[in-house]
């Protein structure tokens, strides 16, 4: 136990200079997600039949296709045709587009539990769909979102670690750096597995306060 | 001519609903709309403010077309109460009733609550302005609609059978408020079957049946002596007059 106490203290803050990188990675991805996702929700719920469909088309391929494969082809493809991502960009823009097609199952799901007569009642006043839409349906729709949100920020917070594949330097690249070096791979990895959980922890906590902050009756 | 509605038809797959239903309101007037389930009084509603649109026919507010401005805009001027109230379930009472005026009508924050507690007063609701739809009863949530539809300064306000989600004990609450906008002078068309509002409030009984008006009178003489067969029937099935049915 000592020993691999004295390990940690030897290698942790390197490992750790990694954690900016990892929590960068998934809060820009989140915010990617966040976005694309609810403008995918919004093309799958009142889009006409060409965005309806297009938006279909890319919930499917991206829930579809691993996301190791949609980093490489980001990373390794996209220059054959001329667009070249650093590595951590091109994470990001993996991450970010990959779980926008979960959020944009979520919401849907969410706003469609809102009823209908909520926004006939905001029509009936004399508002627009997007007004109706703005103040009523989805201040509902994302508090219920919640739990299945925070589940997503979990996984993808997780999902992160993807990004050594393509030499994002964040905190499972530099863990896995550590092992070659000294090659004491059970301790650095096991090192790893604790920063990760007191992660995943944390933002299971702030986002269960968040849940309870925000909660109204009859909601 | 407050409101004129004229000639409306709407049709589902193969039910024609209502056949070509024209009426008109004069300001201040209460109208009430009864007949049968099924007759299409709650569609007739809707496509007044075109919830759903009618697939002919027109409205007019104050003798202007409503389809011809900003659909929107003239929505303001027509309110609409809902049978199953529809309140925001995010926002407290007062907040119910303040949104229209700050979102729709541009009003600030302070005014619109001010607005807004003002409304809650004319429904005996100022007590339970903080409190969500959740935490009110039926009658209670149908009040503070009310309120939400009176906030937006409507001209014509439209309910659609506002007490029959109510238990009955509570219907009585809904209807002395409603008496009570019909004697400050409010413009109202009422679905319902509240014989007490309909006797004491209503300016006109308009029955329909089958998706026509069949015939409409003052409440005095539509419910002593009502011309058709048919409204004779409905009327004794509820209760009121039809001396022979």
């Amino acid at each position: 136990m000592s020993e691999f106490l004295e390990f940690g203290a030897e290698h942790l803050p390197y490992i750790l200079e990694g954690l900016p990188i990892t929590l960068g990675l998934w809060a820009l991805a989140m915010a990617i997600g966040a976005l694309f996702g609810l403008l995918l929700a919004w093309a799958r719920l009142y889009g006409n039949k060409l965005i309806y469909g297009a938006a279909t088309a890319y919930v499917e391929i991206f829930r579809g296709t691993p996301m190791l494969v949609q980093m490489l082809f980001i990373y390794l493809g996209l220059p054959e045709i001329g667009i070249v991502f650093d590595p951590f960009t091109a994470a990001v823009i993996a991450i970010g587009l990959n779980t926008s097609a979960y959020q944009a199952e979520y919401f849907r799901g969410a706003i469609r539990s809102i009823p209908r007569g909520q926004l006939q009642a905001a029509r009936a006043m004399g508002m627009s769909q997007f007004q109706g839409l703005r103040w009523i349906i989805l201040p509902q729709a994302l508090r219920r979102v919640i739990p299945q949100w925070s589940n997503e920020a979990i996984l993808e917070l997780k999902y992160t670690s993807i990004a050594y594949a393509i030499g994002v330097s964040e905190l499972t690249a530099r863990a896995e750096k550590i092992g070659y070096e000294t090659f004491m791979f059970f301790e650095v990895f096991m090192l790893l597995a604790l920063i990760y959980i007191v992660l995943t922890g944390t933002v299971a906590q702030i986002l269960q306060f968040l849940e309870k902050r925000t909660a109204i009756p009859g909601l | 001519m407050l409101l004129q509605v004229e000639n409306i038809h709407k049709r589902y797959g193969t039910a024609e609903v209502l056949k070509g239903v024209s009426l008109n309101v004069v300001a201040g007037q209460s109208k009430v709309i009864m007949g049968p389930s099924g007759t299409g009084k709650s569609t007739l509603l809707r496509c007044i403010n075109h919830l759903t649109p009618p697939d002919q026919g027109r409205v007019l507010v104050e003798g202007v077309e409503i389809t011809s401005a900003n659909l929107n805009k003239m929505r303001e001027k027509l309110a609409f109460v809902f049978q199953d109230f529809n309140l925001f379930t995010h926002l407290r009472a007062v907040d119910n009733v303040a949104v229209g005026p700050r979102k729709i009508r541009g009003m600030n924050k302070v005014a619109a609550r001010d607005l807004a507690m003002r409304e809650l007063e004319r429904v005996g609701m100022v007590e339970r302005a903080e409190a969500y739809p959740a935490e009110l009863s039926g009658g209670q949530q149908q009040r503070v609609s009310i309120a939400r539809a009176l906030a937006m300064e409507p001209k014509v306000i439209l309910f659609d059978e506002p007490t029959s989600a109510l238990d009955p004990e509570l219907t009585g609450e809904v209807v002395a408020v409603m008496k009570q906008l019909a004697s400050d002078g409010m413009t109202m068309l009422v679905v319902s079957h509240e014989i007490g509002f309909a006797r004491q409030a209503a300016d006109e009984i308009i029955f329909m049946d089958g998706g026509h008006i069949l015939e409409q009178g003052p409440p005095e003489q539509l419910f002593a002596s009502p011309q058709h067969e048919r409204t004779r029937q409905f009327l004794s099935r509820i209760g009121e007059g039809g001396a022979g049915a």
